[in-house]
């Protein structure tokens, strides 16, 4: 078996593993990234509509055009990586073993890794439905791949179940490509995906968007034939009675996206209730010297937040390699984040004590969408150390801060950090 | 502009600008645009541009001829207008290119005779 080593190995080579390849390599530390696909640049690659980019270029671009940027400078830092090739397992002592068909079995000794390997979309929608298992069915990501890169059409007539930004995105493509879309059918009383992608990609062409509304059947035996949409109460059981048949040939799901943790779990590493790996402040997994960035870590709503995202994870990784070649790393002490009320998750999962004295940014989700309300941490004896107003949370926009609570004097013996998103109260707080 | 350019009657137009998705009224009174319902001064400016003259980028894919993939994604290096949209998207499903594409590169020029080209949005090589 072929091996090799390398300072840092980078698990994906899509936007988050680029982004953390190139910090690595600047540094002047020895990286390789691992792709399983022929060509760098991931999921971004098949996003090709616009809206990318402002934050990291203060421009706006489409997918490809940000993520070439990122291939390109990887290309003139001379950035080694191995495509075509796919990780079957990583051990906690950091040897990595990859196949690919010219070498076979390999095997990659790093001093960190990072793992940068994305999301994979949510079937479960589909698994639920009764019905016989006919073509044309798909998930939005991959119907986009189909339509973006490999340059073919799912079918004609379409219903798209979950109003996912992927969803309402492709709803607008196939429109372009002379494709019926019959309606854009979500469980929620809201719709998932951003305000923007709404209106531009829905009510620009007239698509109807039915709320409160799931899909019960499907029919056809070889081929999709249509759907049974239903009504909905408030516990998502189907009203009887409430039933409309719509003709199509094609089914979407666009009912989310979860974290690809296979490798992660495998090699040992906690993975977290709602989704991605649990992770200290430095984006540390719970195994020693694995970072995890990007969606594999949580899925975000803009790429240029994952290559923030991976960027951090890039740096610690380098930060890592240089406490423990250098000295003895200590077991260090760790606070946990709790999501409280109206919280889905937050990251990171865990704060080292030893960090509470420098910035730490902190990403989560709420549950439901709210107005005015007020974002607070407590500690574990329901001491408020730190709060914010905000004017609107929605479950599709990720909320991030960045906090220093070396200020808020947290009692040393503090095991956990509640985060909750609650009513504000009539008194006057700074707003963000 | 000119009083006569801009749009007759009114129209319902749901703010992007934020979250918060005001719903703007704006009503053309001879030749005056009133416009009410938004909450900030950009909800203002987009209001009145989705009404007198609403423009998007497009992005879609063009055929390739021998290329790693069959297929390159492409934008307008401008908005383009509403209207135009769908003629433009016409054009371009007619259009097939030779690789190998560098990002950037215009690959059909003025289209439709508007001073908007469509460009490349990535590098791909031949096949």
């Amino acid at each position: 078996m072929k091996s090799y080593e390398v300072d840092v190995a980078v698990i994906g080579g899509g936007s988050a593993g680029l982004a953390a390849a190139i910090v690595v390599k600047k540094a002047g530390l020895q990286v390789l990234i691992i792709e399983r696909d022929k060509e760098l640049g991931g999921i971004t690659l098949q996003c090709i509509h616009n809206g990318f980019g402002l934050h990291e270029f203060k421009e706006e671009l489409t997918g490809p055009e940000y993520v070439q940027r990122f291939i390109n400078e990887a290309k003139k830092l001379d950035i080694p990586s191995k495509l075509d090739t796919m990780v079957i397992e990583f051990t906690p002592n950091k040897t990595i073993y990859a196949v690919n068909n010219r070498e076979g079995l390999i095997q990659i000794k790093a001093k960190a890794i990072i793992l940068a390997m994305g999301c994979r979309e949510r079937t479960r929608g589909a698994i639920n439905i009764p019905g016989f298992r006919p073509a044309g069915i798909y998930t939005a990501g991959q119907a986009q791949r189909f339509v973006n890169i490999e340059g073919y059409l799912p079918g004609r007539t379409y219903v798209i179940l979950g109003s996912g930004d992927i969803g309402m995105i492709m709803a607008r493509r196939l429109t372009w490509e002379g494709c019926q879309v019959k309606a854009v059918v979500e469980i929620q009383p809201y719709v998932s995906g951003l305000l923007r992608n709404q209106v531009q990609c829905l009510e620009d062409y007239d698509i109807p968007l039915i709320t409160t509304y799931t899909v019960t059947k499907i029919h056809g035996k070889d081929r999709v034939k249509g759907v049974t949409i239903s009504k909905v109460d408030r516990k998502f059981d189907r009203i009887i009675g409430s039933d409309k048949f719509i003709e199509c040939d094609t089914l979407l799901l666009s009912v989310g996206l979860i974290p690809e943790n296979e490798l992660t779990r495998e090699a040992g590493a906690e993975i977290s209730e709602m989704g991605g790996p649990i992770v200290d402040n430095n984006l540390e997994t719970t195994i020693e010297g694995v970072f995890a960035c990007g969606n594999v870590l949580q899925v975000h709503d803009l790429v240029d937040l994952v290559t923030a995202e991976a960027k951090r994870a890039g740096l610690n990784a380098i930060e890592y390699i240089k406490e423990k070649y250098g000295k003895k790393i200590e077991k260090r002490e760790k606070i946990k984040c709790i999501s409280g009320e109206n919280v889905n998750y937050v990251k990171p999962d865990l704060i080292n004590k030893s960090d509470l004295s420098k910035d730490i940014i902190f990403t989560f989700r709420v549950k439901r969408p709210d107005r005015r309300i007020l974002i607070q941490f407590k500690d574990d004896k329901n001491k408020v150390v730190f709060k914010r107003k905000r004017r609107y949370v929605i479950p599709s926009e990720m909320i991030e801060l960045k906090l220093n609570l070396s200020e808020q004097q947290i009692d040393p013996d503090c095991k956990s950090l509640e985060v909750e998103v609650i009513p504000r109260p009539e008194v006057l707080i700074e707003e963000d | 502009m000119l009083k006569s350019e801009i749009p007759e009657g009114s129209k319902d137009i749901r703010c992007i600008i934020c979250p918060t998705g005001c719903l703007v009224h704006i009503e053309n009174v001879s030749g005056e645009l009133i416009i009410e319902g938004h909450s900030c001064k950009r909800g203002e400016e987009y209001a009145r541009e989705e009404f007198i003259a609403p423009k998007r980028i497009l992005t879609t894919t063009i055929r390739v001829e021998n290329g790693f993939l069959p297929l390159v994604p492409v934008r307008s290096d401008k908005p383009i207008p509403k209207e135009k949209l769908e003629e433009t998207l016409k054009q371009i499903a007619k259009t097939i290119i030779k690789a190998p594409i560098k990002m950037g590169d215009i690959l059909l020029k003025k289209v439709l005779g508007l001073d908007i080209n469509i460009i490349a949005s990535r590098d791909l090589a031949k096949a």
